[in-house]
C-alpha cells in the first residue's frame, strides 16, 4: 500500500514538473502539501491516528461488519464501488486542479485510469487486509479517501437526517444508485442481548453505527481516544499542549519578513479611491464649506470686568431687582462647644426628632464635643447649600415691610377714664329674693324702686337704697319682662309673662300718685263702638285687685318684652313669631285700645323701642333695625348691624344713636346721622351680650353678657354734627356668677345717678355704684 | 351698544404673569435649560397679588414669572448656546452610532462653549453689586473645592474652585480683612469686611463627602459655573486694587524661602505652584513695591466714633503680629494658618504635613504651639502649648485671651457665636459678660466663683422684714389702676391692630419664656457645678 501511494505521489510530482505553468500559488500550495505528506510518511502510523480516525475507523469496521455479519458478495461488490466511486471523486478533485492550467486532456485521461486502477486495486487489498492487519490499512486508506466531513459515509445518501425516520422501514438509506441500502437483519430480542453481554467479551466496545445500523466493534486506539476525551484532554496522543510560545509578533525587528507575500500591484499605484475623497474635501474647502481650525481664543480667563462702570448700565431692572436675603448666621447653639444651657434636654431631643423637619426650629441637634479634633463631618452640609440654591432660583421674592412697631403705639390713646368720671365703679348692693334667673328690671322713675321679674313666677319691688324687698307679686308664670312706665305722674309697671301682661299698680312711694293712676284706669269709659282687638282687656277684681293688679292684658302669643313710650300712655309688646304679621302690638293705655302697626312680617322681631322725643319707632329683627314713622307710618331707616342676631338694643336720650347688642359678642353703635351702617362696633365681652342701657344723663352706656361682666362705658355723643361719639370702655364690672352658662341678663341705669343695675342668672340683682 | 365686549383675564393683572410652562414655550427650550437660564440670568418668580386672577380663575398651585423677564430672557445670547449644545450632543451621538471616529474628534474640537462675562456684567452692573453678592459664591466654591475628583462633577470646576478659594484667602490675608470666625458643627464659618461690605462665607471641615442622592447637581453645577466666573472676576479687581499680580504669584522671598524646602517632592512645578501658593504661608507679589511706611494714608479727620472704630480695627489687624505658631499635624491646618497670617502672625508646621512649611518645630522662637491632643511628649519650655480654640476665640474677643485655659487637656471654655448681637430682654451666656468684662479691661476676678458659692446659702435664708402696708398698698393699686386702662384701652383696638398686637405679644411671650429656661438652666449648671467643687473640697 505505501508503495502504492508513493506512486501516486511520484505521478503528482511528475505532474508538478510537468506543469510549470502553474501560478505561483498553487505551486506554493502544492509545495506546502507536499511538505506535509513528506512529514506525514515519517510518523505516519502514529501522526494520523486521529486525523482521519473516526471515518476510516468505521468504514474499515464496516467493513468488517459485513464481512463477518452478511458475507454477501454483494455488499463488497458495494464497497468496491464505492471506492471506485471516490476514485471519481478524486478525479475530480484532481480535474479542478487540471482546469486552471489547461493543458491536454491526455495527461489527465492517464492519470485517471491509473488512479482507478490504484483505487481497486486499493480496494481490493483493504478488503482482504482488514482480517489481518486493520487499523494501519484502513486509516492509511482513509486518508485519502474522505478528505471533508460532508462526504463521510458516503455509501448511504439519506443525508445528516435523524436516522428514526426509517425506524419503520426495511431499510435505511440508499446508496449512490438510488437502491435500498437494507437494514441488517437483526433478530435479537433481550435475551439474546443478554447472552451477547454475558458472551461476547467485546460487546462492551461495541457500538451501533446509526447510518447503517451495523453494530461497530471499537479497536483499542479508538476505546483509548474517547477515554482521553472523556478526561478533557486532547485527542491527540502526540499534541504538547505545553509547548513554549514563540512570539511571532515581537518587538524584535526581524530580518527576515513573517510572510513571504510579494506586495500587491495596488500598493504601487495610486488609488482612486482616495483621489475622489480628496477632490471631494478639496471641492468642500473651495466652496468654503469646510473651514479652517478657528484660531484659540486669547482673550484671557478673567479680566477687569468693571474696568468702565458705566452709570447707564443701571437699568430699571437693577432697581426693581430684590437681592435674595443672605444667609441667618449662626447663634451660639450651633457651635461645636456651645454654652451647656443651649443643648438640649432629652424631652426636648425627642420632641425635636419627632417633629416634621419643615417645623423645626433648629435644624440641626445642638451638640458638644470635648475638642476640634473630635467634630464630625456635618452630613447635611451639602443638603442645606442644595437647598440655599432652590430658594434662590425657585422662591418668589417678595419686599415685605417688616412690622416694626412698638406694640405701645397700636393700643390707641383714650382719655383716663379717672378724667370720666362719674361712672359706676364698685358693687354696694345686692338685691338676693329671687330663687330664679332674673330676666328684667327696672327702676323707678323717680329711681327710689326698683322692680324685677324672675323665673319664679314673681315679681318683686326693692327699694333701691336699701335693697329691701318691699311687696312681692305672685303672677302665673315665668316674667320674661318688666318695665316701669316712664310717666312720673303714674305709677304702673307693665310685667310680661306668657301670654300676658299685666299692668301693677305697686302702691310704693307718693300716695297721690297711685290714687291718681287708679282712677285714671277707673275712669276709664267704654266707646260706643266696640272694636273687634285681637288683644281682650279685662279689668283685675278681687284678690288679683287686692295685689295691685289693675289691667290684664291677654295676647294672642306669648309675650317676650314690653315697653313704654316716654310719655307713658303707649306700651309696645313684642311677640315674637316667625309666622305671622302680629309680632309687634301697641296698646294705648288710657284707651285700652291696640293696634298692630304692621302688615308684614319682616322677620323674627327681638326688640322694640319707642324714641325718646319723636315719633319713631324702632324695631329690632334678627339682623335690621327698622326704623319707623309713626305719623306717617313709612320705614325711614334700616340699619344694618353687621352682626348675626341682635339681642338688645337702647336708644340714646338725644335719639340720635342706637346701641345694639348682639349674641356673637358685639355691641354696635351707630349714629343715625351718619350712616345705617355702624359708626363702631365693639367686641368687648367674651360671651353673647343679653342687654345694653344708655344712661339718661350721663354720657354712660352699659353691656351685660354671658360672660358675667357688666361693661361700662363711656359715650359721649356732642351737639355738634361734625364731632363723632367719643366711645371709652370705662369699667369692667364683675360680680355675677355664671349659672347654666349664663351670667348678665339685664342691665339698667338709674334715671338720675350714675348708677347700674345687673339681673343675672344667679338669681340676684347688682347695684354698681 | 357702545364698543366690543370686554373679555376677562385679557388685561390687567393675567396678562403681566405668564406660569412656568407657557414660558418654557415662549423661549422653546427644556425644562432643564430654562432652569439653568433662570439660575444665570437670576430670574426668579413672581406671586402675584391676586393669585386667582392671574390662574384666570383656576386655583391650581403654579409658579409665575414676570412676562418682562421673560421677554428679558429672549434676547439672550447663551440661549442660543443652549440650543447650538443640544445639536452637537445631538451629532456627536450619531457619529458615535456610527464609529466615525475622527468626526467625533473634530466635533469634540468644535464643542461649543459659551462665556457668563456678559451676564455678570449685566446682573452686577457695579462691582460693589457683584461683592455683595458674593457671600454664596464663596460657600459653593470652598464646597466643591472639598469634593473628591472623581465623580460628582468635572475635574476642572474642583480645580477652579479650588483655586478661586485660594485666591481669595490669599487676598482676605493681605488686605487683612477677617472679621469673625465661628467653628460650628456644620463647618468654619469667616467674615470678612471688604470695600465696606460684610462678607461671610462657610467652610466645611475636611472630610470627604457622603454624596446625598435626593440632591440635583446639575442644578449645584450650574451655580458653580456661575458663582466661579462671578469669583473669577472679584478676585481679578480685587487683586488689582491691592496691586497684586493676578493670578497670584509668591513674592521673591517667600518664593526662595519655599524653593529651598521641598522641591522634589512634587512631580509637576505647576502643581506644586498652586500647592504653595495654598499653603497660605508666604506673602504674594506686588506689581508696585510695597512702600515700608503705613502713616501715608489719607488725611486724619478728627472724628470721634470713626476714628475709635478704625483705632480698634488697626489694633485688631496686628493682633497676632509678633507671635510665632506652630501648627501640629492634628489641627486643621489651613484655617489656623489662614486665620493667623491674616492677624499678622508667622505660623508654620511639619514638613511632611503640607509644602510650605517655614521654621521647624525646634525653633526657638516659637511662642504658640496648637495642639489638639490630651497631651504631648516632647515639650520646649519657652512656648504655650494651648488647643486651637484659643485662635478662634483671640480673633472673636479680639484681644489676647489668657491662655491658662487653652492648655491642653484643660476643658475648654465654650465657644460663642461672634454673630450674636444681644439686644435688650435677650439672654447673654455668662462667659460672654465674662469676654467683654475682659474687653473692658476688668480683670477676670478669681472669686467670681467663690462669690456665687457665698451667695446661695445667703440666698437660702430667706428672711421676711414687716413691710409698709399702706404704701405697697398704693402702688399696687396704681400699678392694677394702669393696667386695667391698658386692658380697656386695648379693648378699643381694631380688629387688625388687635391682630397684629396679639402677634407680637405672643412672639414677646415666647421670647421671654425661652430666654427664662436658658437661664435657668444655665442657673441649674452653675449650682451643679458649685456642688461638685463643694464635695471635692470636702473629701
Amino acid at each position: 500500500m505505501t508503495k502504492l501511494k508513493n506512486k501516486k505521489r511520484n505521478l503528482e510530482e511528475n505532474e508538478d514538473e510537468q506543469l510549470p505553468i502553474f501560478d505561483k500559488d498553487g505551486g506554493e500550495d502544492a509545495h506546502l502539501d507536499d511538505g506535509d505528506e513528506d512529514q506525514g510518511d515519517l510518523s505516519d502510523s502514529e501522526e494520523s491516528v486521529f486525523s482521519g480516525l473516526e471515518e476510516s475507523g468505521s468504514e474499515s469496521d464496516d467493513e468488517e461488519e459485513e464481512d463477518e455479519e452478511d458475507g454477501s458478495e454483494e455488499k463488497s461488490s458495494d464497497i468496491e464501488e464505492d471506492k471506485t466511486a471516490d476514485g471519481d471523486g478524486d478525479d475530480q478533485l484532481s480535474a479542478k486542479e487540471v482546469i486552471k492550467p489547461q493543458t491536454d486532456g491526455q495527461n489527465s485521461k492517464e492519470k485517471k485510469k491509473k488512479k482507478k486502477a490504484a483505487g481497486k486495486e486499493g480496494g481490493e487489498e483493504s478488503v482482504a487486509s482488514v482480517r489481518d492487519s486493520g487499523l494501519q490499512i484502513s486509516s492509511q486508506v482513509d486518508e485519502y479517501e474522505h478528505d471533508t466531513s460532508d462526504e463521510e459515509d458516503i455509501r448511504n445518501t439519506v443525508g445528516n437526517i435523524p436516522m428514526e425516520w426509517y425506524k419503520d422501514y426495511p431499510h435505511i438509506g440508499y446508496d449512490l444508485e438510488g437502491k435500498k441500502i437494507f437494514k441488517p437483519i437483526r433478530n435479537k430480542d433481550e435475551l439474546d442481548e443478554f447472552l451477547d453481554k454475558m458472551e461476547n467479551p467485546d460487546y462492551w466496545r461495541t457500538v451501533q453505527d446509526k447510518m447503517t445500523g451495523a453494530d461497530i466493534r471499537l479497536s483499542d486506539e479508538q476505546v483509548d481516544l474517547v477515554h482521553r476525551l472523556q478526561q478533557g484532554k486532547f485527542g491527540d496522543v502526540n499534541f504538547n499542549e505545553y509547548e513554549p510560545a514563540i512570539d511571532f509578533f515581537s518587538n524584535e525587528v526581524m530580518i527576515h519578513p513573517v510572510t513571504n507575500r510579494p506586495q500587491d500591484k495596488r500598493s504601487f499605484i495610486p488609488s482612486l479611491i482616495e483621489k475622489e475623497k480628496v477632490g471631494k474635501l478639496v471641492h468642500a474647502i473651495k466652496m468654503g464649506w469646510i473651514k479652517p481650525r478657528r484660531p484659540k481664543e486669547t482673550t484671557p480667563q478673567y479680566y477687569d470686568l468693571w474696568a468702565k462702570e458705566d452709570p447707564n448700565s443701571i437699568l430699571g431692572r437693577h432697581k426693581m431687582h430684590v437681592p435674595a436675603p443672605k444667609m441667618k448666621l449662626p447663634g451660639h447653639e450651633e457651635s461645636y462647644n456651645p454654652p451647656p444651657e443651649y443643648l438640649l434636654s432629652e424631652e426636648e431631643r425627642l420632641a425635636w426628632e419627632q417633629q416634621d423637619p419643615e417645623y423645626r426650629k433648629l435644624s440641626f441637634l445642638p451638640q458638644k464635643f470635648a475638642c476640634l479634633r473630635a467634630v464630625p463631618a456635618y452630613s447635611r452640609f451639602i443638603h442645606e447649600r442644595f437647598e440655599r440654591c432652590l430658594d434662590l432660583y425657585l422662591c418668589p421674592r417678595q419686599r415685605k415691610m417688616r412690622v416694626n412697631v412698638n406694640p405701645e403705639d397700636l393700643i390707641p390713646k383714650l382719655p383716663k377714664p379717672k378724667d370720666l368720671q362719674p361712672f359706676p365703679t364698685t358693687q354696694s348692693l345686692v338685691y338676693r329674693g329671687h330663687s330664679s334667673l332674673v330676666r328684667s328690671i327696672s327702676v323707678s322713675p323717680s329711681g327710689q324702686w326698683l322692680v324685677s321679674g324672675s323665673d319664679d313666677c314673681t315679681v318683686r319691688f326693692w327699694e333701691v337704697s336699701t335693697a329691701r324687698c318691699l311687696k312681692t307679686v305672685e303672677v302665673g308664670g315665668a316674667v320674661k319682662g318688666v318695665a316701669w312706665n316712664p310717666n312720673p305722674s303714674i305709677c304702673l309697671v307693665a310685667v310680661s309673662y306668657d301670654d300676658t301682661v299685666v299692668l301693677l299698680n305697686p302702691g310704693l312711694g307718693d300716695r297721690l300718685v297711685c290714687t291718681a293712676t287708679d282712677q285714671l284706669i277707673s275712669s276709664y269709659e267704654e266707646p260706643e263702638e266696640v272694636m273687634d282687638q285681637s288683644v281682650q282687656w279685662a279689668v283685675a277684681e278681687g284678690e288679683g285687685h287686692e295685689q295691685g293688679h289693675r289691667l290684664i292684658l291677654k295676647h294672642p302669643k306669648t309675650v317676650r318684652q314690653v315697653t313704654w313710650h316716654g310719655k307713658g300712655d303707649y306700651l309696645a309688646c313684642v311677640m315674637p313669631d316667625n309666622g305671622s304679621s302680629l309680632q309687634v302690638v301697641i296698646h294705648q293705655v288710657s284707651k285700652r285700645r291696640t293696634q298692630n302697626p304692621f302688615r308684614k312680617n319682616k322677620g323674627l322681631v327681638q326688640c322694640v323701642s319707642f324714641h325718646p322725643i319723636r315719633p319713631y319707632f324702632f324695631v329690632a329683627t334678627q339682623r335690621y333695625v327698622r326704623v319707623y314713622n309713626l305719623i306717617k307710618q313709612e320705614l325711614t331707616k334700616k340699619l344694618m348691624a353687621n352682626c348675626k342676631w341682635i339681642s338688645s338694643m337702647a336708644i340714646h336720650p338725644g335719639g340720635d344713636n342706637v346701641i345694639c347688642g348682639s349674641y356673637d359678642c358685639r355691641l354696635a353703635w351707630f349714629d343715625l346721622d351718619l350712616s345705617t351702617k355702624p359708626y363702631k362696633v365693639l367686641r368687648h365681652h367674651k360671651k353673647a351680650l343679653r342687654s345694653v342701657a344708655y344712661h339718661r344723663h350721663y354720657p354712660l352706656f352699659a353691656s351685660g353678657s354671658d360672660d358675667g361682666s357688666v361693661i361700662v362705658c363711656h359715650g359721649m355723643v356732642y351737639n355738634d354734627l361734625l364731632q363723632n361719639p367719643l366711645i371709652v370702655p370705662v369699667k369692667v364690672l364683675k360680680g355675677h356668677t355664671i349659672t347654666h352658662d349664663l351670667g348678665v341678663l339685664d342691665v339698667t341705669f338709674h334715671p338720675t345717678q350714675p348708677w347700674v343695675f345687673s339681673s343675672g342668672a344667679d338669681g340676684t340683682v347688682r347695684l354698681f355704684t | 351698544m357702545g364698543g366690543l365686549q370686554k373679555k376677562k383675564y385679557e388685561s390687567g393683572s393675567a396678562t403681566n404673569y405668564v406660569s412656568r410652562n407657557k414660558a418654557r414655550k415662549k423661549l422653546s427650550l427644556s425644562l432643564a435649560d430654562f432652569r439653568r437660564l433662570c439660575i444665570l440670568k437670576g430670574i426668579y418668580p413672581h406671586e402675584p397679588k391676586h393669585k386667582k386672577k392671574v390662574n384666570k380663575g383656576s386655583t391650581a398651585p403654579r409658579t409665575f414669572y414676570l412676562l418682562k423677564d421673560i421677554r428679558f430672557l429672549l434676547h439672550e445670547p447663551v440661549v442660543g448656546k443652549f440650543r447650538e449644545y443640544k445639536i452637537f450632543v445631538r451629532k456627536l451621538r450619531k457619529a458615535y452610532g456610527k464609529a466615525e471616529w475622527s468626526g467625533v474628534k473634530r466635533m469634540k474640537e468644535n464643542k461649543p462653549v459659551y462665556k457668563l462675562d456678559h451676564i455678570i456684567k449685566e446682573r452686577y452692573p457695579t462691582f460693589i453689586d457683584a461683592l455683595r453678592d458674593v457671600d454664596d459664591a464663596l460657600s459653593m466654591c470652598f464646597l466643591f473645592s472639598t469634593f473628591a475628583r472623581t465623580g460628582k462633577c468635572h475635574v476642572q470646576t474642583i480645580q477652579l474652585c479650588r483655586r478661586l478659594g485660594v485666591e481669595w484667602m490669599n487676598y482676605i490675608i493681605d488686605l487683612r480683612s477677617l472679621r469673625k470666625v465661628f467653628l460650628s458643627i456644620k463647618g468654619i464659618y469667616y467674615q470678612a469686611e471688604v470695600l465696606g461690605q460684610t462678607i461671610t462665607w462657610i467652610v466645611p471641615y475636611q472630610f470627604a463627602h457622603d454624596h446625598p442622592t435626593d440632591v440635583d447637581y446639575r442644578v449645584m453645577a450650574t451655580f458653580t459655573e456661575l458663582y466661579t466666573t462671578l469669583l473669577g472676576f472679584v478676585n481679578f479687581r480685587l487683586y488689582q486694587t491691592l496691586n497684586l499680580v493676578y493670578p497670584p504669584k509668591l513674592d521673591g522671598q517667600g518664593e526662595f524661602n519655599l524653593k529651598s524646602t521641598c522641591e522634589e517632592d512634587y512631580a509637576l512645578e505647576s502643581e506644586s505652584y498652586s500647592e504653595k501658593l495654598s499653603a497660605l504661608s508666604a506673602s504674594l507679589a506686588r506689581t508696585v513695591p510695597l512702600v515700608e511706611d503705613e502713616e501715608a494714608e489719607p488725611d486724619h479727620f478728627p472724628a470721634e466714633g470713626v476714628s475709635e472704630r478704625q483705632k480698634c480695627q488697626k489694633t485688631l489687624k496686628k493682633l497676632f503680629e509678633g507671635l510665632k505658631f506652630f501648627l501640629n499635624r492634628e489641627v486643621p491646618r489651613e484655617s489656623l494658618a489662614f486665620l493667623i497670617r491674616c492677624f499678622g502672625g508667622q505660623v508654620s508646621w511639619d514638613k511632611s504635613l503640607c509644602i510650605g512649611s517655614t521654621y521647624d518645630e525646634t525653633d526657638e522662637m516659637i511662642t504658640h504651639h496648637i495642639v489638639d491632643r490630651p497631651t504631648i511628649n516632647k515639650q520646649y519650655i519657652n512656648r504655650y502649648y494651648i488647643q486651637p480654640q484659643w485662635v478662634y476665640d483671640c480673633v472673636n474677643a479680639k484681644i489676647l485671651l489668657p491662655v491658662e485655659e487653652y492648655f491642653l487637656g484643660v476643658t475648654l471654655p465654650p465657644h460663642l457665636s461672634p454673630f450674636v448681637e444681644e439686644s435688650e430682654g435677650d439672654y447673654v451666656p455668662p462667659e460672654k459678660l465674662k469676654l467683654l468684662a475682659l474687653q473692658r479691661g476688668e480683670k477676670p476676678r478669681e472669686e467670681e466663683d467663690d462669690q456665687i458659692q457665698f451667695c446661695l446659702p445667703q440666698r437660702l435664708s430667706v428672711k421676711v422684714t414687716p413691710g409698709k402696708v399702706k404704701q405697697e398698698n398704693r402702688m399696687r393699686t396704681e400699678q392694677e389702676e394702669k393696667a386695667e386702662e391698658k386692658r380697656l384701652a386695648i379693648m378699643m383696638m381694631k380688629k387688625k391692630e388687635k391682630y397684629l398686637y396679639d402677634k407680637i405679644m405672643f412672639g414677646k411671650k415666647r421670647n421671654v419664656r425661652e430666654v427664662s429656661l436658658l437661664r435657668n438652666r444655665c442657673h441649674f449648671t452653675i449650682v451643679c457645678a458649685f456642688f461638685c467643687k463643694f464635695k471635692n473640697t470636702i473629701e
